[in-house]
């Protein structure tokens, strides 16, 4: 961290609605010129995280700072430095794209230019139609455009690519790049792992209202989580797994022993799947943090999920 | 509960909006609000039709239905008197600054809070004060242009004959301007009442409608029993209809009011303290969000 103080510190964040605790305390640090992805299920408590830095809701207790100001006592002038790309609303949308960009680029001192930002999300053939005779997806890259036009030094993505068809979702990565090497910093929440290993430098998994793990993409649910799984077919049929350090070495003596194995595969978990076994042992273990699956010659919990990245 | 946790390097205190120009930037974005915001009440069919038309609509079938059975207020001798359109003029015109005021912005407000506008715009610079005045400025602009074509139907479609003085006209300019913005503050308060925005029709069209029927819009207010003036007396539709009354009927008219005159100190105290209702009410219930802590 090169940067003196964080552009969001969280030190043991609570927020209860009644007897509900929906965050239990969680701490941490994004700092200037990162994207950070804040991931766990339905209900973790990450909206209700996302939204208290956002200064739309008030916390329980805890100490929580943003841009080097209180979110709970925060102005105007520090609103006009953040971007925020709510979860998707149902606005009712009588006013064209152009027109809704330049009135909210009115509302702030250095907006950006309100073509290039109709440019940037992919909307140019769009720029004259009102926003209520748009797709959902369509919709959805208004509010990205309307989070960025104030040129914000924090940037609030709350599912942003949620309803985005595949290429959409290519094209909005190529504009979050864009933005961070302009150095914006960004707090990203998303249910796509992919979107979350393209677009991270660090990532953090709530669950049940705490902090489960935290960490860079590559390092985040620890080494074992990572233990590569080889897999293969016998002779008669029968489908074997080993998770091993030494990839090369099984397969190595697969082709010694018999020649070529049927449906050979060696799999290395991806973001997904690390992400999948550190909140499924965290429901099974309670509170414990870490599970230790070990080097195991079984598949582990994160062994026989679907997305994984297949490796040679 | 919070612990302070400002750290070291602030860039900018909580109240330092200079960056955002002062008074003179919240001034200027209101301006900016009243055209977005007239904009876009004219391109929703529901706010035009219920709010904007309906007094026009209202004054045809009035005329269309009773014109036939004679004038109102006549002599012994059956002369004289005004067409039923001149006399529902008045109450049309009072109906017009409370449907474009109360009814418009408590319908228009409880939709922004439930569809997601009102949380986005609270995650901007925009000060409440812009965004006040951008839905007091639609109203204002909205209400005036409906009252000027009604004035422009009336005359024109219905040969209605109005009023030549200007002392008149004075008057009809504080009634409508004070009436007005009384109501455009009684919308934004009545706005916090709706659970949601789709509760938000069926909770205020009652309150509307009532105060239509019992405050001498629909029905002649001098037939009403006491009882039913009274409780109208209490609300600003009945002010704001007498007042109009005031410019637009015979001097003669005034006979049939409770008092036997305009009252036109009254119109204004009532307005005025429901102005100030309005206002605070405004103030103290306005959130950009449900904040459930």
């Amino acid at each position: 961290m090169e940067s003196s103080s964080p552009v969001v510190r969280v030190r043991d964040l609570h927020k209860s609605y009644g007897s509900f605790e929906a965050l239990g305390g969680i701490s941490f640090d994004i700092s200037a010129g990162e994207t950070f992805a804040l991931l766990g299920p339905n209900g973790a408590g990450k909206s209700t995280a996302i939204e208290i830095l956002e200064g739309y809701r008030d916390r329980s207790s805890g100490e929580v700072s943003v841009l080097g100001v209180d979110p709970q006592r925060a102005g105007r002038a520090w609103k006009a430095r953040l971007g925020i790309v709510l979860q998707s609303t149902g606005e009712s949308g009588n006013v064209t794209v152009t027109e809704q960009l330049n009135h909210f680029a009115g509302l702030y001192p250095n907006p950006r230019r309100v073509s290039e930002v109709i440019d940037a999300v992919g909307l140019a053939s769009k720029a004259k139609t009102r926003i209520s005779r748009l797709s959902g997806g369509q919709r959805r890259r208004v509010d990205v455009a309307l989070g960025i036009i104030g040129r914000p030094e924090l940037l609030f993505l709350d599912e942003p690519t949620t309803g985005f068809d595949p290429e959409a979702r290519h094209q909005f990565w190529d504009l979050v790049r864009r933005l961070k090497a302009e150095g914006t910093t960004i707090l990203l929440t998303t249910h796509y792992l992919d979107e979350a290993a393209q677009l991270g430098d660090r990532a953090g998994v709530i669950n049940d209202g705490r902090l489960i793990d935290i960490g860079t993409i590559a390092e985040i649910g620890g080494a074992e989580a990572r233990v590569p799984l080889v897999r293969w077919r016998d002779a008669g049929g029968a489908l074997h797994e080993v998770r091993t350090e030494e990839p090369a070495r099984i397969v190595a003596g697969l082709a010694a022993a018999g020649g070529e194995p049927a449906d050979l595969e060696v799999i290395r978990p991806s973001l997904e799947a690390v992400y999948l076994g550190l909140v499924r042992d965290h429901r099974t273990n309670g509170n414990a943090d870490n599970n230790e699956n070990g080097n195991s010659t079984t598949a582990g919990p994160v062994g026989a999920t679907s997305d994984e990245e297949v490796l040679a | 509960m919070s612990a302070g946790s400002a750290t070291a390097g602030d860039r900018t205190t909580t109240t330092g909006d200079q960056s955002l120009g002062g008074l003179g930037g919240i001034l200027r974005l209101g301006a900016s609000r009243v055209i977005y915001e007239t904009r876009v009440y004219f391109r929703s069919p529901d706010s035009v039709f219920f709010t904007f038309l309906f007094p026009f609509i209202m004054l045809g079938i009035f005329t269309a239905a009773f014109g036939a059975a004679g004038n109102i207020g006549t002599n012994p001798d059956g002369t004289g008197g005004i067409t039923v359109g001149a006399y529902y003029l008045p109450g049309m015109l009072a109906a017009g600054m409370l449907l474009s005021g109360v009814q418009n912005l408590a319908v228009d407000i409880a939709g922004e809070k439930s569809d997601g506008t009102l949380k986005r715009l609270g995650g901007t610079p925009l000060s409440p004060l812009s965004y006040f005045m951008g839905k007091i400025g639609e109203v204002l602009v909205t209400a005036t242009i409906q009252a000027a074509l009604l004035i422009l139907v009336a005359r024109f479609a219905l040969g209605i004959d109005l009023p030549t003085e200007p002392g008149k006209w004075l008057t009809f300019a504080w009634v409508f301007l004070f009436g007005v913005i009384t109501c455009a503050f009684l919308g934004i308060a009545l706005s916090a009442l709706p659970r949601s925005g789709k509760s938000a029709t069926a909770v205020v069209i009652p309150i509307v409608l009532i105060l239509q029927f019992i405050s001498g819009v629909y029905l002649q207010f001098y037939v009403l029993p006491e009882w039913m003036q009274n409780v109208a007396g209490l609300f600003p539709l009945k002010w704001m209809a007498q007042g109009m009354r005031g410019v637009f009927l015979p001097e003669s008219f005034a006979a049939l009011e409770q008092s036997g005159t305009w009252d036109f100190p009254l119109v204004a105290l009532n307005l005025g303290i429901w102005l100030a209702v309005g206002l605070v009410l405004s103030r103290v219930t306005f959130r950009w969000i449900r904040k459930d802590t």
